[in-house]
């Protein structure tokens, strides 16, 4: 023990560490009381990104990054007891630091910590957000199954948007003409080292302006920030009723750290890592590529603008979102913190998470795509097993009608539910429109014979809730 | 001492157009070295590979039959070695004639997502956004901007080919 302690103080002689160490430990922080478990948040973050950065090396030490062997070397990985908990950690882990960077977000946004002296702390944190996001796009394609050789495709065609450097992008983004063998390199490069070397970068200075500038006193409505006097009142905050960082604050990150860790694990464990989709080959056409549930609901919103705004969302949304995030520290350093005064925050956070989680859902349903799996519909719902019905419920398959139209719980949501067409609609109105088409309907016409069309409006005009309304010669029979 | 002392003093002014030059100096070394260094690495990140366009065999004449429409896989126009399946692509291509053939590409005019053929419903139906063309590529209903993209297709002696051609990609008309 002795021999230990003096092997110490002969360390931290020559280095000097317990004299910065020690200090930055144990300085002062604001007593939060109450509100002492929202600070938790930036810190969970940086937990599981070491998280990320540990199981990552992991990953590293037996994925190959080679176009043509990454799927078999990940196949490989998740063979094996530990390769699969490691990629379910990982996995999980990516979700859990959009998670938590948003939440940590929306607690400094709402606390109004951004204002003076803090806007450089929320503009590295912008940055890290941004790059966190990259990180978990990036991630998502190095499982360079199917959907991630498609996932590149799909951001090549939405670069490929960009006015005059469109084309030029686009071909970046593949790393040549097609997806191929320097494709998966370049996308490994970025999420392995240069987007970590920048996240290392703003998260050294975030960590170093939460030091120099002290972290946020909870707001309180009537207080609010001073630029010339803010200093000056913070100090004397601290002198007063300052607690040390270390253990005082400390403990409360080190229990919420261990939760969403834990978590994490156990989810690895028991859910396991996302599947392997099918081998990364583009001519399998059998492709429904879907992004991960972080971006899902970006996916949706594409799909439900109108379309002539479509170029303007994809490439000035992100662009604008970016500008907003940057700019609200510069143009509002002042002023009330308290989301009580500043009820339109509250308005806006709302609106955020509405946003993705109704368009998330959206996302996962994705009514607009047809279900072009969809069986042809059993006799029991036809009701016929011959005749102009039945060869009707043929065509509707046959002619792709049933991939958007449901029918009795078969068939796609794009278009209207036909369950009961034949209530609502005439088979003269419904010709018209298996004829003209719409916005979001091929027309049939020239691409259906009579007999199919009369065998389809037979079927269709068979759908309804009632009986069919007694003809005249059946009343006059009665 | 006294004269080192005026020495001093005279030189206090030499001294800081000494050390505005050096700092001058270092920064401006800095930036070459920077430069040297960065020029390659972001020309060659930057710089695309140039590849020829090379005609590939997709099946023997006697292989499709006319009106038929048909997945067909070819290797791209300059696979590199380690590039395994991803270097494969595809293509939709109907036999019109006994001589003529149209190729269409896979890719969806909208965000490129992989289209399906679907022969009893004459329509091409893409996954993700429910794009639909019709059998001559041009769009029939959903989001796509502009007819499927075709590629070339030729017949030698009994060997069809396609000309493996870039990933087509949808730009703004400017």
């Amino acid at each position: 023990m002795r021999f230990l302690k003096s092997i110490w103080s002969w360390f931290d002689d020559v280095t000097g560490v317990s004299s910065w160490l020690i200090p930055l430990a144990k300085h002062p922080v604001p007593h939060a009381r109450k509100s002492a478990w929202f600070y938790v948040l930036g810190s969970a973050t940086l937990f599981v990104f070491i998280v990320q950065i540990v199981t990552g090396i992991a990953l590293a030490s037996a994925y190959v990054p080679s176009a043509g062997q990454a799927y078999q070397s990940l196949t490989f990985i998740s063979g094996t007891h530990f390769g699969s908990i490691i990629r379910g950690i990982h996995a999980f882990g990516a979700s859990a630091m959009v998670i938590l960077i948003g939440l940590h977000a929306i607690r400094v946004y709402l606390w109004g910590s951004y204002k003076y002296p803090r806007q450089m702390g929320w503009l590295t944190g912008v940055a890290l957000l941004f790059l966190v996001l990259g990180m978990a796009f990036t991630g998502q394609l190095l499982r360079w199954d199917q959907t991630g050789v498609w996932s590149v495709v799909i951001a090549a065609e939405q670069a490929g948007r960009t006015p005059f450097i469109g084309h030029w992008l686009a071909r970046f983004i593949l790393a040549g003409d097609t997806v191929g063998g320097a494709t998966l390199s370049r996308f490994f490069a970025l999420h392995v080292f240069f987007i970590p070397a920048l996240i290392f970068f703003f998260l050294g200075f975030h960590l170093y302006l939460v030091i120099r500038n002290g972290i946020s006193e909870p707001p309180q409505v009537g207080r609010p920030v001073d630029p010339k006097t803010y200093r000056a009142w913070y100090s004397d905050l601290l002198h007063r009723e300052g607690v040390p960082f270390w253990p005082d604050a400390a403990w409360r990150d080190a229990v919420f750290g261990l939760l969403v860790i834990g978590t994490v694990v156990v989810l690895a464990i028991t859910v396991g890592p996302p599947a392997l989709g099918r081998p990364p080959d583009p001519s399998i056409i059998q492709a429904s590529p879907r992004p991960e549930w972080y971006f899902l609901w970006y996916y949706a919103l594409l799909s439900v603008i109108p379309r002539w705004s479509e170029t303007y969302v994809i490439i000035l949304g992100p662009l604008l979102l970016a500008v907003v995030l940057v700019l609200l520290p510069l143009v509002a350093p002042k002023g009330e913190r308290s989301p009580f005064k500043r009820p339109w925050a509250f308005g806006i956070v709302a609106f955020i998470v509405w946003m993705i989680a109704y368009f998330g859902t959206l996302g996962r349903l994705a009514p607009w795509s047809p279900r072009l799996n969809a069986p042809p519909l059993p006799a029991s719902v036809v009701g016929a097993t011959s005749g102009s019905v039945a060869d009707g419920a043929k065509v509707f398959h046959d002619k792709g009608c049933e991939f958007c139209h449901k029918i009795s719980g078969y068939g796609g949501i794009r278009g209207p539910d036909l369950t009961y067409a034949g209530d609502r609609m005439t088979p003269a109105q419904m010709e018209t429109r298996i004829y003209s088409g719409a916005t979001n309907m091929p027309s049939y016409n020239g691409n259906i014979t009579p007999q199919q069309l009369s065998d389809l409006l037979a079927f269709l005009a068979s759908r309804r809730r009632r009986p069919a309304p007694p003809t005249s010669a059946n009343a006059a029979a009665k | 001492m006294t004269t080192d002392i005026e020495r001093a003093s005279e030189c206090a002014a030499c001294d800081e157009t000494r050390r505005r030059f050096l700092s001058r100096l270092t920064m401006m070394l800095g930036s070459i070295v920077a430069a040297i260094v960065a020029i390659p690495c972001v020309g060659f990140l930057l710089g695309l590979r140039k590849v020829p366009r090379v005609w590939r065999t997709v099946g023997k004449l006697n292989d499709f039959q006319v009106g038929s429409t048909v997945n067909v896989a070819f290797l791209d126009s300059s696979p590199l070695p380690w590039a395994g399946v991803t270097a494969r692509n595809a293509a939709w291509l109907r036999r019109i004639s006994t001589t003529d053939f149209i190729a269409f590409s896979v890719n969806c005019t909208h965000l490129g997502c992989p289209v399906r053929w679907l022969p009893t419903a004459n329509l091409f139906m893409c996954p993700c956004h429910g794009g639909v063309y019709y059998a001559n590529g041009d769009v029939a209903s959903g989001p796509p901007p502009r007819p499927l993209r075709r590629y070339p297709v030729r017949v030698q002696t009994d060997e069809v080919q396609i000309l493996a051609s870039p990933v087509p990609i949808t730009t703004e008309k400017i």
